[in-house]
């Protein structure tokens, strides 16, 4: 009887485009979706720090240097961000960091493919930090007001990633040979991948009723699949690069791309665990944590001490 | 040696101070303990590589030789390069690291005070902007020596193992040689010597402060001045300037 | 929530003197010096303030929305709280 009355309210809040706090009446299915959605796209900023890291000590000039720091870090910030926002929905950090590295939650498998060359920091920069922004920037109206109002941060801060990375390729399409070729290279690597980013196709995907139902998600994979083809085969032009996808085409009657599907099956492999850096992805986040234990305990040790000093003055 | 060939090497030691140590913090980052001391430490290594280039490329317009900041970054050798060697010394854990820092940022901020106060107006801008981030590297710093010294058995042993093993390096901070000497009459480097006194009393008080003890009767390491470095500065280039070497005509 | 990420603090930034610190989110962190410093590089990494304010999250109280209705509602009717309830002659410019 009093749930059902909590529901209205909460229905009613969605039907006015009001936001959900973390002290609201919520089912308990749209906490569990969103936690599962926040966390994984929390891990996914961590986790997306290492392929670009992999980069960092390498950077050819001291200006690129400083920016894919500046970069790396910020994806770190965000990471936090998106952690702190489902910390209010009653799990730890320490939960959720722990089912990250037992592999109990999943991040984008994207970051599961490696960034061999210098260009593949421009490509990651330019297509993956593309394709992350159009879900971000739907997602700054998502119905769950902490993860808007991190994501209207994180949008804020995403705004330089894709122009840097698109200044990357830039430079090496239009520099050497060599160069040319890292850039294609790296976007024949890197083209598919993106694509599988924005989820499976509509009639398979087994989240999205809901979370559209809920506001979380406020428009479709296939839709911001397409989007993005529309927006992005310009930019590739202009470079002087090839889109690896013979079935590209303008579809004049749908005022967009007709494109092929990325191959569906190492997409389930790549989330399974299969992908070429799954692996060592884990085993470097797994590191960092287990070698940083001494430090956290050290820390944990100190600040008692200092919060019993404060107490007892 | 000249006026303009002795401020080429100081402003090119500085630089090399700065993108060394900078190059060493950066290989934290995604690595680091928890993921808030990660992004401190991040934007630590970012001042210092900001601080680096700027020398650099002051470095280049002095030597007017048509080099730029990336040239000298990324195409000397080992032996090129001036830096102290505790700029160049590996990571280890976070007490060695932080140990490291500790050393570096209250003798940073003491030698940029006193460069802020120099004849060259590049130099003081520098410095201007220097001190206000070092001033923040060494609460950060000096805050982290003082939570392994007083937090568990086991942080308390790997900062003493640390601050044992690098004492070694910190006499080179107060070497000078004929470029200094020259510079200094001009009014434009800093005399080192005139705040070794200052820098040991600070540095005793931390360590005081945090129950480390520091070393007694230690055999001072030299040579980052006559480019001639530990082993560890080799490896750290070569990974450093892999790509520019192995692509000479290519724009970044 | 504590663990072994350190108690959760809440930030607020002042952007500018004189005006008021807004909340801009939380962090983690063991002690108050961290608190202070990790606020620091995690909230005005753009320049976006110029002072902080750190607190445990757990030192916060809040009102739960249950008391929306008995806490604001009240205040709704007392429309001669705000200086427009009060119809000025028109000659009267400033007041």
């Amino acid at each position: 009887m009093e749930n059902k009355n909590f529901e209205d309210i909460f229905e009613s809040k969605l039907a006015k485009n009001e936001m959900i706090e973390p002290k609201d009446w919520m089912p308990d299915n749209y906490r569990k979706h969103l936690l599962r959605q926040i966390s994984q796209h929390a891990h996914s900023e961590i986790i997306g720090m290492l392929p670009e890291g992999n980069w960092i000590s390498r950077a050819p000039s001291l200006r690129a240097k400083l920016v894919l720091l500046a970069k790396v870090q910020d994806e770190g910030g965000h990471g936090l961000y998106l952690y702190t926002a489902a910390e209010s929905l009653g799990t730890s950090r320490d939960e959720m960091l722990n089912a990250l590295h037992t592999s109990k939650a999943k991040y984008s498998s994207i970051f599961n493919y490696p960034t061999l060359s210098w260009a593949d920091i421009g490509a990651v920069g330019w297509l993956v930090d593309g394709a992350a922004i159009m879900n971000q920037v739907m997602l700054q109206r998502t119905s769950y007001g902490p993860y808007a109002r991190a994501m209207v941060r994180i949008c804020k801060e995403e705004s330089f990633h894709q122009r840097q990375g698109y200044e990357i390729m830039t430079h090496m399409a239009f520099g050497t040979p060599e160069q040319k070729e890292m850039a294609q290279d790296a976007l024949n690597r890197w083209w598919f991948p993106t694509l599988m980013m924005f989820g499976p196709p509509d009639i398979e995907s087994p989240n999205s009723e809901n979370a559209m139902k809920w506001r979380i998600k406020r428009e479709t994979n296939d839709q911001l699949r397409q989007r993005f083809v529309n927006q992005t085969v310009e930019q590739v032009e202009y470079l002087g690069l090839t889109v690896p996808d013979k079935n590209l085409k303008w579809n004049e009657a749908k005022k967009g791309y007709d494109f092929s599907e990325p191959d569906w099956a190492e997409f389930k492999n790549v989330i399974k665990g299969n992908g070429p850096c799954n692996k060592e992805r884990l085993e470097a986040r797994n590191k960092a944590h287990n070698d940083g234990e001494w430090v956290r305990e050290a820390a944990t040790v100190y600040g008692k001490k200092q919060m019993e000093e404060y107490a007892a003055a | 040696m000249t006026t303009q060939e002795a401020l080429f090497k100081y402003t090119l030691r500085l630089g090399d101070n700065s993108i060394i140590l900078a190059q060493r913090l950066c290989e934290w980052t995604s690595k680091g303990p928890f993921l808030e001391e990660d992004l401190a430490l991040t934007n630590i290594a970012l001042d210092i590589f900001g601080r680096g280039k700027s020398l650099l490329e002051y470095a280049a317009r002095v030597e007017n030789k048509g080099r730029n900041e990336d040239h000298l970054a990324f195409h000397r050798t080992d032996r090129q390069f001036t830096n102290n060697l505790i700029c160049e010394q590996d990571n280890g854990d976070y007490a060695k690291s932080m140990i490291r820092q500790a050393l570096i940022d209250c003798f940073d901020l003491m030698l940029y005070t006193e460069l802020s106060k120099s004849k060259d107006e590049t130099l003081v801008g520098i410095a201007a902007k220097s001190i206000k981030e070092i001033t923040y590297h060494k609460r950060h710093s000096f805050s982290w020596v003082d939570r392994f010294g007083n937090g568990t058995e086991e942080s308390h042993e790997r900062a003493q193992k640390a601050l044992n093993e690098l004492w070694r390096f910190t006499g080179e901070f107060f070497e000078m040689e004929e470029a200094d000497e020259l510079l200094i009459k001009e009014g434009i480097a800093v005399d080192v010597k005139s705040f070794q006194a200052k820098w040991e009393e600070e540095i005793k008080a931390l360590f005081l402060k945090a129950n480390l003890t520091l070393p007694e009767n230690v055999f001072m390491q030299t040579g980052g001045r006559k480019g001639i470095h530990t082993e560890h500065l080799a490896y750290l280039l070569a990974e450093m300037q892999a790509l520019p070497r192995m692509y000479p005509d290519a724009k970044w | 929530m504590s663990d072994s990420q350190g108690p959760l603090w809440e930030v607020f930034v002042q952007k500018k003197a004189g005006q008021p610190f807004v909340h801009c989110g939380n962090l983690h962190a063991y002690d108050k010096e961290m608190a202070l410093q990790n606020a620091r590089d995690l909230y005005t990494r753009r320049g976006e303030g110029m002072s902080l304010w750190v607190v445990p999250t757990s030192a916060i109280v809040a009102s739960s929305p249950e008391d929306q209705g008995s806490f604001f509602e009240p205040s709704n009717d007392k429309v001669f709280r705000h200086p427009t309830f009060y119809p000025m002659p028109d000659v009267i410019k400033h007041m």
